[in-house]
């Protein structure tokens, strides 16, 4: 179904007269399907990610690390009594902070008190169920990487990841990702033309979680792996050990997690309709410069 | 605008009672697709693929050996600490000199050996990571027979497939790990390849010392490319089987049968 017009670029018939808004074929079909798969697939795999955490919330550095490695326990959520009071933290290396209803010591779905890292709401399935959260962690965990295969295949056969995600060297110029920052901060979004391309900061998160944060945390998942170790030794001796592998896949997550909520906001900010039909159609309109 | 406070706050009680609402009917939404077993079909079907490419990438590669420097200053007990059952406290009592090891089952050759007599065969002794479901890890060095050695003594039938391992613990357990109380005793099973693994062994010593009882006194598994739960502890007998049907509800061990993967290679 991708043809060569089902690119992002302008279309070679000219833009209709200019003042009169248009739609503009924006996203790919194959980048529309593996998009909406991979949010799924995303969103399970953070949901039920936590779940597992919640098995054993300490998080270690070096070549072992469990309850008793205390020298090795660099971040920790739980709960503790200060003055017969139940608190919930998060501790990462000396700092502790107070967390209480969100982290460490929540409310169950009953109203009951609920000593556990992630609340209910943020993890699949709500309660406790490390079997169940583990199947789906990894059933997920095909599709993201199978998914996204095909992604990267297609986006590097058609050009797409040159022409549309990669910065062009002049983008990276200081100026230019100071200029678009101050443009975000003014909440200016680009008209005409000049929406028809992805800016910096856009290609730099985009870039990001495709080429750095997803890669990131599949190797640092398959570090996790006893049969892996095995077969593919090699990641362990990128990341130095599992704990260090379980480690920075959880601080690659956490990364996932603060780029959706900005992605989210920005398309919110943006014009979700417009935005979003675009990933699902992949009709975008472009408003002229002047209105 | 003097209305528009109470209003206000009446429309916030609203909203923030139909969050509840909707955050309730997604909570449970989304707990009915984890009780699903049409979609938990599917959703199993990623640790056959797992298994496949893991074996595809893998099947005879050898898991990571330490040094003495790695070993975990203190090594976990989890799970059973100390089997309750009359028949194993009685065995403690006597040194495991009674006990004896129960080869059996699609066998040509069954076996009873005794603790002597397993550590009279070649021995392996490697420092390995034991790998906990639950995310912890922990490195410990462990010796004995590999266990391809005492299968290949007792003479595979054509059929067989798996061996099963028996213990002697009633897990017991505990409700915050599985639920209700076992009714059977703790089981695991390989499958032959994973058997005839070189680093798959029978230990009976940990960190140069006979196993604690915490440990799986007189005898555990290591199968060094699976998650702990695999490592069976207390181990009385094997048996040579074609199906695993016949054991615990049939999915070839104790945190099987409670929904954990047989292949625990992730
Ligand atoms: C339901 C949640 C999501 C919504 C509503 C959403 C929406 C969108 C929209 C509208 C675009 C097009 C932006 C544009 O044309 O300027 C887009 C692009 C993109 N989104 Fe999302 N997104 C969601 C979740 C995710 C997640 C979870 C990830 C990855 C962690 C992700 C990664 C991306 C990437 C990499 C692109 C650029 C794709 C390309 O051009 O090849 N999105 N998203």
């Amino acid at each position: 179904m991708a043809t060569a017009a089902d690119t992002i670029e302008a279309p070679p018939a000219p833009p209709p007269p200019a003042a009169q808004p248009y739609l503009f074929h924006r996203h790919a079909l194959l980048v529309r399907v593996t998009h909406w798969t991979n949010a799924l697939a995303i969103f399970f795999l953070l949901m039920t990610g936590l779940n597992i955490f919640n098995a054993h919330p300490s998080l270690y550095w070096g070549p072992y690390g469990a309850s008793a490695d205390a020298a090795h326990r660099w971040l920790e959520i739980g709960s503790k009594n200060v003055g017969g009071e139940a608190r919930g933290f998060v501790r990462v290396g000396d700092v502790t902070v107070t967390t209480t209803g969100v982290l460490g010591l929540s409310t169950a779905p009953n109203g009951g008190p609920n000593p556990i890292a992630y609340p209910s709401w943020a993890t699949f399935p709500s309660y406790r169920d490390l079997a169940t959260a583990r199947n789906f962690h990894f059933f997920f965990a095909w599709v993201l990487i199978l998914n996204g295969l095909a992604y990267l295949g297609y986006s590097l056969v058609s050009g797409h990841l040159r022409r549309d995600l990669l910065p062009k060297p002049g983008e990276l110029s200081p100026a230019n990702i100071a200029h678009d920052i101050v443009k975000h901060a003014k909440l200016q979004f680009p008209k005409g033309e000049e929406a028809k391309r992805y800016h910096v900061l856009q290609k730099l998160a985009y870039g990001g979680v495709i080429l750095v944060l997803i890669p990131l945390v599949i190797l640092t998942g398959l570090g996790m792996s006893p049969a892996n170790n095995a077969a593919w030794p090699w990641i362990l001796d990128v990341f130095g050990s599992r704990p260090n592998a379980r480690s920075l896949h959880w601080v690659a997550a956490n990364l996932i997690g603060l780029f959706i909520i900005v992605h989210l906001l920005m398309v919110v900010l943006a014009g979700p309709i417009n935005e979003i039909r675009s990933m699902i159609t992949g009709k975008f309109r472009i408003d002229p410069e002047k209105a | 605008m003097m209305t528009g406070l109470s209003n206000r706050l009446s429309r916030r009680r609203l909203f923030s009672l139909g969050g509840i609402a909707a955050g309730g009917g997604l909570l449970s939404a989304c707990d009915g697709l984890a009780r699903s077993d049409s979609l938990g079909g599917i959703i199993k079907s990623a640790e056959a693929a797992t298994m496949r490419w893991q074996r595809a990438i893998g099947r005879d590669a050898l898991a990571p050996e330490y040094t003495l420097a790695d070993l975990s200053p203190d090594f976990k007990v989890n799970g059973t600490h100390e089997p309750v059952e009359a028949e194993y406290q009685g065995m403690k009592r006597g040194g495991f000199a009674d006990w004896r090891l129960e080869v059996g089952g699609l066998v040509t050759n069954p076996m009873r050996l005794a603790l002597p007599q397993l550590k009279a065969l070649p021995q392996r002794t490697q420092i390995t990571k034991h790998d906990c479901v639950e995310g912890w890890t922990a490195i410990g060095q462990w010796t004995g027979p590999q266990l391809g050695l005492i299968l290949k003594a007792a003479g595979l039938k054509p059929n067989a497939r798996y061996v099963v391992f028996r213990c002697a613990d009633n897990y017991g357990g505990e409700a915050s790990k599985g639920g209700a109380q076992s009714t059977s005793l703790y089981y695991e099973s390989l499958d032959l390849i994973d058997a005839f693994h070189p680093q798959t062994i029978l230990a009976h010593s940990m960190n140069g010392a006979p196993l604690s009882v915490g440990h799986g006194a007189p005898l555990r598994l290591r199968v060094e490319r699976q998650l702990g739960y695999k490592q069976a502890k207390y181990v009385m007998g094997l048996d040579v089987v074609e199906s695993l049907a016949g054991y615990g509800q049939g999915n070839g061990g104790y945190w099987e049968d409670r929904g954990y993967e047989w292949y625990a290679g992730i």
